[in-house]
């Protein structure tokens, strides 16, 4: 196990770098993954990574792709609520990388 | 991940000049001690590992006679040696099947046949060391038991059995593959590889009823756990999650809506794929494959459809019979599969692919189809390795290709097919397929996808081909990824039932 130094806290991760603990999460910790990721973090991308984690608490699993585009529209406008909006957001894949930023487990499967 | 590029196109696509050790590594990552105990392998590499591999070796052998027969009648004829795709995209040169097989029929000869045991050097036997297994464990999973090479072996020898086998030798040490088995592990516990959980499906499912409400006005449903329904509806999980499976799923509702089909998904099966089969262990795959059969008995359904998955596919038509009852052969001790045997309705294939379900419909003047709503693609199709090589479909050889095509044209003006030598039993995998859709195989995938891109790029220039479409998880994945790396839009790959969804018309009929 690889673990992250955040402000002097220390983070368990796995290979990746997607944490271990859900319950460790904050937004220092965000921040510093989205670096490493090279993203900056505006509003926009909390919006997303918010919606993430409420979503997985109620489910246990982040949201299908199709699910979380039609919440992102729902909240920010039908122009906001497609797949381009959130690959211009989170361009190696907003099921991946926003998770990881998310502090949520990957997906992973036939995905 | 940014820095993995795709490799240039080859002008004429000869065999590439050799890059020996380009691949070489440690290999995917490897299963932690709590993935592999979760699904009964020991947790790591256990400390007498080399007598229990020997032995794990010695047992298949015995126990498959095919894998004995491929270890012994390689004569090195060369034919296999530029038809594997990563071979061709990585230029490894341990990557040409036969060479892949040696890896394993060197360490046979050393410990199974009497020249190797006494003259090692003079027959290629080797010991079976540290560095054998780790190289075992990198170029095993440099394969995707797609199966291209045996098509082309003057034997038959099917490279993809021997990678299976290795996997299994591998996982009883306790050197698993961190991404199958978590998977394995995910469908034990939660019904599916994806590990969605019952709620979010019923979420999922309702958002979907919802959207197809908005798009076309109609109640198109998706029933789950709905007992006495006629169909049972097995498909990847990938088909409620992912894009563009989804608009697949969309495609069978309609089409079960179109023609008035009771049917059902089920929480506990919510799974068609089978990971199984790609570690090679039985099982594992028996295991998985059994989830089906409970979840049909509890449902009393009449027939059991799958949907576009291809080694689940492959898993159903040649192994459900005899793993579950579903299909002709359960043993007749076996009390489950003979039960599921009297319930199913075998006026019909059991099982039917959902290809054959809508094609079935189309000849029958069943359903209506706009296909002017599919004018904006001009369509290619990509055959799957495990649907092409190990499966079949309808009542005539060939079926797994035809099938397929006629839904497109059915439904699509416009149809061309890619190069002939790398369409049908002759296809080339998508680069992502026997368990090595990873990120951490981004590489290998990537120059796997190589000579599929290479004809596809093609089919764009000289037709101006702009959708792709599949019938399988994996490829629809791996693809949506890759695309981009080779400078295609990954909206390019879509599913058959994405294009019935697009040209269907309900309530005409």
């Amino acid at each position: 196990m690889s673990s992250i130094e955040v402000g002097g806290k220390s983070y368990e991760t796995d290979e990746e770098g997607y944490l271990v603990n859900l319950a460790e999460w904050d937004m220092e910790v965000a921040n510093y993954i989205a670096q490493t990721e090279n993203i900056s973090m505006t509003e926009q991308h909390w919006e997303v990574v918010n919606f993430l984690r409420e979503y997985f608490e109620e489910y246990q699993i982040a949201p299908a792709v199709r699910v979380l585009t039609k919440a992102i529209g729902k909240k920010l406008g039908a122009e906001k609520g497609t797949s381009e909006y959130l690959y211009g957001l989170f361009p190696y894949g907003p099921g991946k990388q926003a998770c990881k930023i998310a502090g949520l487990p990957k997906p992973t499967g036939c995905i | 991940m940014a820095d993995i590029t795709a490799p240039a196109y080859r002008e004429f696509p000869i065999i590439p000049v050799l890059k020996p050790g380009s691949m070489e590594g440690k290999g995917p990552f490897v299963a932690s001690d709590k993935i592999n105990e979760a699904v009964g392998f020991p947790g790591h590499l256990v400390d007498d590992w080399h007598d229990k591999a020997i032995a794990k070796m010695g047992e298949l052998l015995s126990k498959y006679r095919s894998f004995k027969v491929f270890m012994d009648a390689c004569v090195h004829c060369g034919a296999c040696t530029d038809k594997c795709h990563y071979f061709i995209g990585t230029q490894d040169p341990k990557n040409m099947p036969v060479a892949r097989q040696d890896l394993m029929r060197s360490v046979y000869r050393r410990y199974f046949t009497l020249p190797g045991k006494l003259f090692p050097k003079l027959v290629g036997a080797r010991d079976l060391t540290r560095e054998v297994l780790d190289e075992w464990f990198n170029y095993y999973h440099q394969c995707s038991e797609c199966r291209r090479c045996s098509v082309f072996c003057p034997y038959g020898i099917d490279t993809a059995e021997i990678t299976m086998a290795a996997r299994e030798i591998l996982d009883s040490i306790g050197y698993g593959q961190k991404y199958s088995n978590e998977i394995i592990g995910k469908v034990h516990k939660i019904g599916n590889n994806l590990g969605l959980p019952g709620p979010a499906l019923l979420d999922t499912l309702e958002g979907l009823e919802e959207d197809v409400k908005d798009a076309i006005g109609i109640d198109v449903r998706f029933p789950i756990d709905v007992k006495g329904a006629e169909v049972l509806l097995i498909t990847p999980s990938a088909d409620f999650f992912a894009e563009p499976h989804i608009d697949s799923l969309i495609g069978y509702a309609k089409v079960f809506h179109a023609s008035g089909t009771s049917w059902t998904l089920s929480s506990m099966a919510s799974e068609a794929g089978n990971f199984g089969m790609f570690i090679g262990n039985y099982e594992q795959l028996r295991k998985i494959a059994l989830r089906i059969r409970e979840a049909a008995l509890e449902l009393g359904v009449k027939r059991i459809v799958v949907g576009e998955c291809g080694h689940a596919w492959r898993v159903a038509y040649s192994f459900w019979n005899t793993l579950s009852g579903v299909g002709d052969g359960a043993g007749e001790v076996d009390r489950f599969a003979q039960m599921l045997q009297k319930q199913l309705d075998h006026r019909y294939k059991q099982p039917t692919h959902i290809c054959e379900f809508t094609w079935d419909l189309i000849e029958r003047n069943a359903l209506t189809f706009d296909k002017s709503l599919n004018d904006k693609h001009i369509i290619t199709f990509h055959d799957s390795c495990n649907v092409a090589r190990g499966s079949r479909m309808g009542d005539l050889p060939g079926g797994q290709f035809e099938i397929p095509r006629n839904i497109i044209k059915a439904v699509a003006n416009n149809f061309v097919e890619m190069a002939p030598n790398t369409t049908r039993e002759q296809t080339f995998c998508c680069g992502g397929g026997g368990g090595v859709l990873t990120d951490d195989l981004l590489e290998l995938r990537v120059k796997g996808a190589l000579p599929r891109m290479e004809v596809l790029k093609q089919s764009v220039d000289e037709h101006g081909v702009n959708f792709m479409a599949t019938i399988c998880a994996i490829c629809k994945a791996q693809f949506t990824k890759v695309l981009p790396i080779y400078g295609f839009d990954r909206k390019m790959v879509g599913g058959v039932h994405q294009l019935v969804s697009n040209a269907i018309q309900l309530g005409q009929k």
